[in-house]
């Protein structure tokens, strides 16, 4: 399609980008005090973003731009999950005691931006396009996660996140370039077909390429060994944000890595390809032990640690895992596992960071110290944050568990290949209980009746509640998510 | 009576959500509501006992309603000759249980409200047909479970908690993992009595890591209940949690939490892959043997009576296991002995519910003694007979019960497991009589040192039991006594469904490969 008539198509990212400019306008005239109403403005504007997404999900799939960005149901399901996290991440930023002392004006305008990096995330079939979705997402990240200038530990973030993540999307653009050397192409589809007919020759520089883009990816999922800039970021980065990058970019990612195999190296266009096919690297060995190993990673030191902030952080490096597991049979069971995983995710993910910031608001710290006896002084948190905790292991009747359901059926039914992941993961999420536990451990089982209840500010608390729900009801009755989902099945394909 | 199973689902679950909502500072009310809603649920199992059908061995009640049509998830309950009784014990002890936590003080409301979740989860798991609604009510007792040992417990609670938690739940995960296979291989359904059907045609030649896939799924599914048993080598969890955990919560663990592992591998192991029973029941019949040593062994060491009488439930299950390992005399290769499956399966099954009254009763027990002296130490006593006549009698009965006296329930569900496993497992059954030996000397010894020799001076003002212990204490003897006596009113309830299971294991051993 062409430029202009793509612009029907692309009316949720310009309303998007008005809104942008609408925060920055706006920020000129506010005082610092005030500068919450840019929240509004965002928030306003990215309900109406999300509405017009979801319009957009029912026109036939198609690309726009001349072969830059597709527009099919897939790409919507992935956006409509992202606005929702960004929601949930504004109005906790209204109520995040860290922001306080900063104008939230850039703050609320470089999440936008952000927001429109991640749609184009989910929907380019073009690596030029692919590299200058992610870089505008992390260059956004950056800025945000080094946001609290006075906060040492803030700077430290910003700083390890921009030397991780230059690096490694070095490294991809090396790879990309490999791949438009071999095929003289930048679209997904001439690449693809290009490669069907290298010669086994080129499968070296086939196999450097794809490893090297592999390397990109991975950093934006915190997949191992790319993760090392997570911890450290998500620590000192503003808790909000913390939340955010757990959750919106990993769903970018995972819709970006689904479409780049599926429709670069997969063995044929049809959704049933579930092989690397053309070089002679066993691929889905390689990502399989990635994934176990990510998971077994992020569960056994976030077992080790004191702050229940990097111990989030390093469940949502085991919670990559997880859903790094279906990679390896990318069948249209596996993307649907990750796709239903991923919504679930977004909502228990973020009511635990939501407690987090809950309880630092009230003590000041995010130790485990904080959490002892947490439970009886505050009843209804730490009932709700245990649901989440169960709901993070993957225990029923919770969201979590379904997530978790999902993917292991789709491994066990993938056969025998890959039964050995099942035993992982599952295995996994018996580690996962013990440090998830320690949480509810501290909360109820020490300290005694309290007579002093408190309950959290009201904002805080619907914010709780509107995270709680999901992860209750999903694990329950998900058949409405599930029919979304497979509707949202649907990707653009194109044979040449 | 339609919905009559939902019934004894939901009125608990609904009653934790009451008690839940109720003002904290009125404990006794808390009580009050506790106690006439595990009433209402008792009686409900009661109505639904008087109108089974005892004839008909199939399931009863039937409700099946659709969930998850997408991943052809169904609600079904029903109800057989195997789940009825566990159901009636299940109602009874945690009725009787309620009055066992009468003077727990701590946060009385939420551990009310836990309670009777916990109540809802092992009636689901009873009751369900379905396998994804099995699973979650077998997930759904872990969290209350969790919550009553550690924050009403002992010293050790939390310790204790954790390792009951993390111990069930990786059987737990290893059971997905079974299901999950039988979900797949079975024409993607969750419902039991499908899988049953479908299971021995479909699983046959199916290979996962080149063994046969229904060796792997029922080695998956036994490990998830045989940590519920305990099965040695996983029995480390129970003393520890039985020791820590308050004494109406040992008694439920005790009574009925174990019964769901040989449940379990009845319903599921045995009704979904009769025909891998023939190669496993010689290793079940050994793991039984090794569970009567073992826990008789270590309750003979054992000082603190709490633990003994934990280690005396190991023991006690190994006759089950024994029981029903005893069905392959029903196999051709065995010699087609009907009767001696039939005696060994009706055995364990009558098992599981004696030593659900008997160690329910000997829990209550202890508690009642530790409540007067803080202290459970059996060499710490001494002479209570004189002191506390009543209490010695009604121990000594308990004890003896438990020993497998003729006379007591006990000794009629022992000797049937014995008698239906000889035919096949003889020397398994002439070594497993040193475990009834073991059995009378660590509770001969232990009532030995509390009750007789000289009255320990500290405890010359020991008070009686009272009135609300007895009232736990006796119906649970009454029925001991009762079915020690007279125990054909339960082997006709269970009889028809028992003569199934066993009909389908013998029809298996045509198909079987060993």
């Amino acid at each position: 399609m062409t430029n202009l008539q793509s612009l029907e198509f692309f009316v949720p990212e310009i309303i998007l980008v008005i809104t942008i400019l609408a925060c920055l306008i706006a920020d000129l005239f506010l005082k610092k005090s005030k500068t919450d109403l840019i929240g509004w403005v965002l928030g306003v504007g990215l309900i109406i973003v999300g509405l017009s997404v979801y319009n957009l999900s029912f026109v036939p799939p198609t690309t726009l731009f001349l072969d830059m960005i597709v527009i099919d149901p897939f790409s919507s399901y992935m956006k409509i999950v992202i606005v929702i996290a960004t929601l949930l991440i504004i109005v906790a930023s209204w109520a995040n005691n860290e922001l306080s002392e900063y104008r939230k004006g850039e703050y609320f305008t470089l999440i936008g931006i952000m927001v429109v990096g991640l749609f184009l995330m989910t929907s380019s079939i073009d690596i030029i396009m692919l590299y200058v979705s992610i870089e505008v997402v992390s260059i956004m990240s950056f800025v945000l996660a080094g946001y609290l200038k006075l906060n040492t530990r803030s700077n430290e973030a910003g700083l390890k996140y921009v030397i991780y993540g230059a690096f490694s999307s070095g490294v991809m653009l090396f790879g990309l370039s490999l791949v438009y050397g071999m095929t003289g192409s930048t679209n997904y589809f001439v690449i693809q077909e290009a490669i069907a007919s290298l010669d086994s020759s080129a499968n070296p520089a086939l196999i450097m390429a794809l490893l090297m883009i592999f390397a990109g990816f991975g950093y934006k999922i915190s997949s191992v060994p790319f993760h090392f800039w997570t911890p450290d970021v998500y620590e000192g980065a503003p808790t909000t944000i913390t939340a955010y990058l757990s959750v919106a970019p990993k769903a970018a990612g995972f819709a970006m890595i689904i479409r780049f195999f599926h429709q670069v190296f997969s063995d044929s266009i049809a959704l049933s390809g579930n092989t690397m096919g053309y070089t002679d690297l066993p691929w889905p060995e390689i990502i399989g032990v990635l994934a176990v190993v990510t998971m077994t990673l992020g569960n056994l030191v976030a077992i080790q640690q004191e702050s229940i902030k990097r111990m989030l952080a390093y469940s949502s490096i085991a919670h990559a895992g997880y859903m790094m597991l279906a990679l390896p049979v990318l069948s249209i069971d596996a993307i649907e596992s990750i796709m239903i995983y991923l919504f679930v995710y977004v909502f228990m993910n973020l009511g635990a960071f939501f407690i987090v910031i809950t309880v630092k608001n009230k003590t000041g710290g995010e130790t485990f110290d904080e959490y002892d006896g947490l439970g009886w002084k505050m009843p209804i948190v730490g009932s709700l944050m245990t649901l989440f905790m169960l709901s993070l292991t993957g225990l029923p009747p919770t969201a979590g568990f379904v997530g978790k359901l999902y993917i292991f059926k789709t491994l066990v039914g993938a056969g025998n290949d890959f039964l050995w992941l099942v035993v992982a993961g599952g295995i996994n999420s018996v580690i996962s209980l013990y440090y998830y536990f320690r949480v509810v451990k501290v909360m109820f089982l020490t300290g005694s009746r309290s007579d002093e209840i408190s309950y959290p500010p009201p904002l805080m608390f619907g914010l709780i509640i509107v995270t709680a729900v999901p992860s209750l009801v999903l694990g329950l009755y998900w058949n409405p998510l599930a029919n979304w989902v497979k509707e949202s099945l649907v990707f653009y394909t194109q044979t040449m | 009576m339609e919905n009559i199973l939902s019934l004894l689902i939901w009125i608990p679950i609904l009653g934790a959500i009451i008690v839940a909502f109720l003002p904290r500072d009125k404990e006794n009310l808390v009580r009050y509501v506790s106690a006439a809603i595990t009433g209402l649920e008792f009686i409900v199992a009661i109505v639904l006992w008087r109108s089974f059908d005892p004839v008909n061995g199939s399931m009863q009640f039937m409700e099946r309603y659709e969930w998850i049509p997408s991943l052809n998830i169904s609600y079904i309950l029903g109800i057989d000759g195997l789940s009825l009784p566990m159901v009636l014990l299940t109602a009874m002890l945690f009725f009787i249980g309620v009055f066992v936590s009468w003077n727990i003080e701590k946060a009385v409301k939420g551990y009310f409200a836990l309670y009777l979740l916990l109540n809802a989860g092992v009636l689901g798991v009873f009751l369900s047909l379905d396998f994804f609604l099995f699973y979650i009510f077998w997930e759904v007792m872990l969290l209350p479970m969790y919550f009553l040992i550690g924050m009403w417990g002992g010293p050790q609670r939390e310790y204790a908690a954790i390792k009951f938690f993390l111990y069930t739940l990786f059987g737990s995960v290893l059971m997905l993992i079974g299901i999950l296979g039988l979900y797949f291989t079975c024409g993607k359904t969750f419902d039991i009595l499908l899988i049953m059907d479908r299971a021995p045609e479909a699983l046959s030649g199916v290979i996962w890591w080149g063994m046969s896939a229904a060796k792997v799924i029922w080695v998956l599914l036994f490990i998830g209940f045989a940590i519920k048993v305990p099965v040695f080598p996983f029995h480390t969890w129970l003393p520890l949690a039985h020791v820590e955990a308050p004494t109406a919560i040992s008694v439920l663990l005790a009574g009925i939490l174990l019964k769901l592992g040989v449940y379990g591998i009845i319903r599921v192991n045995y009704g979904i892959m009769p025909d891998q029973v023939y190669w496993f029941a010689g290793g079940l019949a050994f793991l039984g043997l090794v569970n009567v040593i073992w826990g008789g062994l270590c309750a003979l060491a054992q000082t603190d009576l709490k633990k003994l009488v934990a280690y005396s439930s190991i023991n006690h299950m190994g006759y089950s296991l024994i029981g029903i390992a005893a069905v392959v005399a029903a196999g051709e290769m065995n010699g087609s002995d009907l009767k001696a499956a039939q005696a060994g399966l009706s055995g364990a099954v009558f098992q599981m519910f004696n030593h659900g009254t008997i160690s329910a009763m000997l829990f209550i027990l202890v508690g009642v003694v530790y409540d007067r002296a803080h202290h459970r130490d059996i060499n710490g006593f001494g002479g209570l007979a004189s002191q506390m006549p009543i209490y010695t009698g009604i121990t000594a009965l308990a004890f003896f019960a438990g020993l497998g006296l003729p006379g007591f329930s006990g000794f009629v569900s022992e000797a049937m497991c014995f008698i239906g496993a000889f035919p096949v497992f003889k020397a398994i059954v002439v070594l497993s009589t040193i475990g009834i030996l073991l059995n009378a000397a660590y509770f001969l010894w232990a009532f030995q040192r509390v009750f007789f020799g000289e009255l320990n001076e500290k405890y010359k003002d020991m008070k009686e039991i009272n009135g609300l212990e007895l009232f736990t204490v006796i119906p649970l003897a009454i029925i001991t006594l009762f079915f020690g006596v007279y125990p054909r009113p339960y082997l006709d309830l269970i009889k028809a469904t028992m003569d199934q299971i066993i009909e389908k294991i013998a029809f298996a051993a045509s198909y079987a490969v060993m």
